[in-house]
């Protein structure tokens, strides 16, 4: 048996760290910005988004399930059968993710 | 941190079609929870472009939002919701078997695990569109 190193831990930490905010947090706010606002059963508050603990906070509920779901779509990419590029398939999605997370704090730290 | 593992070349992989997940309903439920994933990062992104948006001046911000109306937007926020309420349950369900909590000798029952995980999401819904509604 040889030994080698895996940054596997890491992601798997963002992983769980985004499936727990993902599981608390993300039904209520597809309820709310996604029907209620849209629907006329609440008033639009993005002057909310201006307050930077809400900025800490959206930073927060957008980027962790980001990796989750890189996470989990890169291994069902892998169980569909696409293991043959498992390489570019893990840049591909752990990418997307960290540029998600450039891409959300370039947006709240411009608001 | 290291971690030692057996050299990927040397392990066994069956082949299997990338069909397999539509033999059996589990397969199929294991799929839509991983599925899941990808309804919520959607809905994140959208989420993001929103808030972006909203820094574009309040008439360009109102038309925006307006679409959200249509009902081809609708119906992808509820699908997103199912997927969504699918995660939280299947989360809480895989977290009370992985958190084997104990009280003395005495192991918490998973079903109260998963009570309190409920009771959580319930409590910090409610705060959240509490939020919504007094700002």
């Amino acid at each position: 048996m040889s030994e080698r190193t895996t940054n596997e831990p890491f992601w798997w930490g963002l992983f769980s760290a985004g499936g727990v905010v993902a599981s608390f947090l993300i039904p209520i706010h597809i309820i709310i910005t996604g029907l209620a606002v849209p629907m006329g059963w609440l008033t639009d508050s993005s002057r909310l988004y201006d307050l930077w603990w809400v900025k800490c906070y959206l930073f927060v509920l957008i980027t962790l399930p980001l990796y989750h779901w890189a996470h989990r779509f890169y291994f069902t990419l892998k169980d569909m059968g696409l293991k043959v590029v498992e390489k570019p398939l893990a840049f591909l999605c752990y990418g997307s993710a960290v540029l998600g997370t450039f891409v959300t704090a370039w947006i709240l730290l411009g608001l | 941190m290291t971690n030692i593992r057996p050299d990927a070349s040397k392990l066994y992989y069956p082949k299997m079609p990338a069909t397999w997940w539509l033999r059996q309903r589990h397969y199929f439920l294991f799929m839509m929870r991983e599925l899941s994933s990808v309804f919520i990062a959607s809905f994140l992104v959208i989420f993001l472009v929103q808030i972006y948006q909203s820094g574009s001046g309040q008439e360009s911000y109102a038309a925006f939002m307006e679409r959200f109306s249509s009902p081809g937007w609708v119906i992808f926020h509820l699908v997103a919701l199912l997927f969504a309420l699918l995660h939280t349950i299947t989360w809480f369900q895989s977290s009370a078997v992985v958190l084997e909590l104990k009280v003395g000798k005495m192991i918490v029952p998973r079903s109260l695990v998963m009570a309190v995980h409920l009771g959580a999401w319930i409590v910090a819904s409610i705060i959240i569109l509490w939020f919504f509604i007094v700002n």
